[in-house]
């Protein structure tokens, strides 16, 4: 599983930081910055999936492999 | 509908007032014009209260926003995803999600030069799109995204985070100054003493304005969003308001120091200064737009709290489920209704919208549109999956979001701490307009912390 971030689609609402800071950081703009490549962790699958069910403008995705 | 507008609200001979027109106004150029206000042809006393708000919608009537959840429930379950009012001299409202984000997101057809619905349009005195009267939520691409980032540092979580102990600090100060309080007896009014009091106060401190004049700025806001059905010349806080800032621009640029208020007046886009209607307008924006709106979600919050002793208890004792609980009074409370004016003629999926209708964008009622949301007239206090729009959709989001949880998060938090138990005492009074929230909110205080 991977996570996908489409930066023209973040309005910076700041769910995804507040939400998973190991997965989400935010530049001095307040736009996501996605902090993880390739394949996610198990560990970490089901908060990526939290945060891309939680962003209002559907930038985060979670894609299966 | 336009054919028969009148104008009035001359600015008065000698008046201060932040203005400019012109494709040049960001750089300074004074506008040409005579009227703030264009006058719409509408007058409340001819309608009288709405009977039916599919046909004659209106947001200022005093019986909507007590009720307004079960207002959107029942357009849309009686097939009406968009409802219309002649008031305002025509309006439209959106009350799906699909169809408020369609709005939010169209610059092309929709214009934010008018972000609330009133008597009165922009007039030729005001400054004009892509730029508006309160930069950049007044504004439309391209400008808009110029004038946006030069906020949006101030407002990223990292500037906002180091507020939390001062805004903690506030809350207790409000607490401590209710007094000694008998359990099960004493009442409190936590909009008064309580809500109103913290965004004014965290706002006013960052644009570094004396703290004394909260009451003054408290009576703009009312001014601004509440009177919308009087005459624009009558509601004498707007022209307060321009004043205000004028003079407080002055003291600024005579007395610089480290706020926003001196920041603005330095930016600079496109390598040149700013004017000062520029500068003012992204002011009162600050100003107004953290007010009553934070203000109404702290309100709203602990008016459902205290007639949800469950969830009270589930924050007292998980204080983690705050992290999900924020964002569901965000959702189930959204404050705030934002509006556009029709930019051209066109066809919204069969509603014939002329240029300059009014379109009222209720994110409040998205955020309970059950395609979107699971059960959505029920409050589920650790709502996991919750998409809510509650700052907005598109490239006008909320640019003090940020500021805005932090102040409900740790409002919550301090309140229910200190009364573990409270419960309503009384009758709520509620908002008017555009922004929903509790004004008047008695609560009896059932028990409080050591």
């Amino acid at each position: 599983m991977r996570l996908h971030l489409d930066a023209e689609k973040c309005q910076g609402h700041n769910r995804c930081y507040a939400l998973a800071p190991e997965l989400f950081d935010v530049d001095d703009y307040g736009q996501a910055v996605l902090l993880v490549e390739g394949d996610l962790p198990t560990e970490l699958q089901e908060k990526a999936r939290l945060v891309a069910a939680n962003c209002p403008e559907f930038a985060i995705k979670v894609l299966e492999d | 509908m336009t054919d028969t507008v009148t104008q009035d609200n001359e600015v008065p001979e000698g008046q201060r007032r932040l203005r400019a027109n012109a494709e040049d106004v960001i750089f300074g150029m004074s506008p040409e014009g005579t009227h703030v206000w264009q006058r719409v042809p509408y007058d409340a006393a001819h309608y009288g209260p709405v009977s039916d708000f599919a046909t004659d919608f209106d947001h200022a009537d005093p019986a909507y926003n007590p009720s307004a959840p079960e207002v959107w429930k029942q357009l849309r379950e009686g097939g009406c995803p968009v409802a219309h009012s002649d008031r305002y001299g025509g309006m439209w409202v959106p009350l799906t999600h699909d169809t408020v984000h369609e709005v939010a997101y169209d610059t092309e057809h929709f214009t934010s030069r008018a972000v609330v619905v009133s008597v009165g349009r922009p007039g030729d005195l005001a400054l004009p799109a892509p730029i508006g009267g309160a930069p950049p939520i007044t504004s439309d691409p391209p400008f808009h995204a110029m004038a946006r980032r030069l906020l949006l540092p101030a407002f990223a979580p990292k500037q906002i985070e180091p507020w939390e102990p001062e805004v903690r600090k506030l809350c207790n100060e409000l607490l401590d100054r209710m007094g000694d309080l008998t359990p099960g007896e004493s009442i409190v009014d936590a909009a008064v003493q309580y809500a109103q009091h913290i965004p004014v106060n965290v706002i006013g401190r960052m644009l570094g304005f004396p703290s004394k004049d909260e009451d003054l700025f408290r009576r703009f806001v009312h001014d601004a969003l509440e009177r919308i059905a009087e005459e624009p010349g009558t509601r004498d806080g707007m022209d307060d308001l321009g004043n205000y800032i004028a003079d407080q621009i002055d003291d600024h640029r005579a007395n610089p120091r480290d706020d926003l208020t001196s920041y603005l007046l330095n930016i600079e886009i496109e390598g040149q200064k700013v004017s000062d209607d520029i500068a003012g307008g992204m002011i009162i924006l600050l100003l107004i737009a953290g007010i009553d709106t934070t203000w109404s979600a702290i309100g709203s919050s602990l008016w459902h709290l205290a007639q949800h002793p469950e969830d009270h208890q589930r924050l007292l004792d998980e204080p983690d489920v705050m992290t999900f609980a924020l964002e569901e009074f965000l959702r189930a409370y959204a404050p705030v209704t934002m509006a556009r004016l029709v930019a051209k003629d066109h066809d919204f999926h069969g509603c014939p919208m002329k240029q300059d209708d009014w379109v009222l964008l209720p994110f409040p009622a998205a955020n309970r549109d059950p395609l979107k949301f699971e059960d959505p007239d029920t409050f589920i206090v650790d709502r996991k999956e919750n998409r809510h729009a509650a700052f907005g959709l598109g490239i006008h989001r909320c640019i003090g979001s940020n500021l805005a949880r932090l102040e409900l998060k740790v409002a919550i938090e301090e309140f229910v701490r200190r009364f573990p138990r409270f419960e309503l005492a009384g009758d709520v009074r509620w908002s008017v307009g555009q922004i929903r929230g509790p004004r008047e909110l008695p609560v009896r205080i059932l028990a409080v912390a050591d």
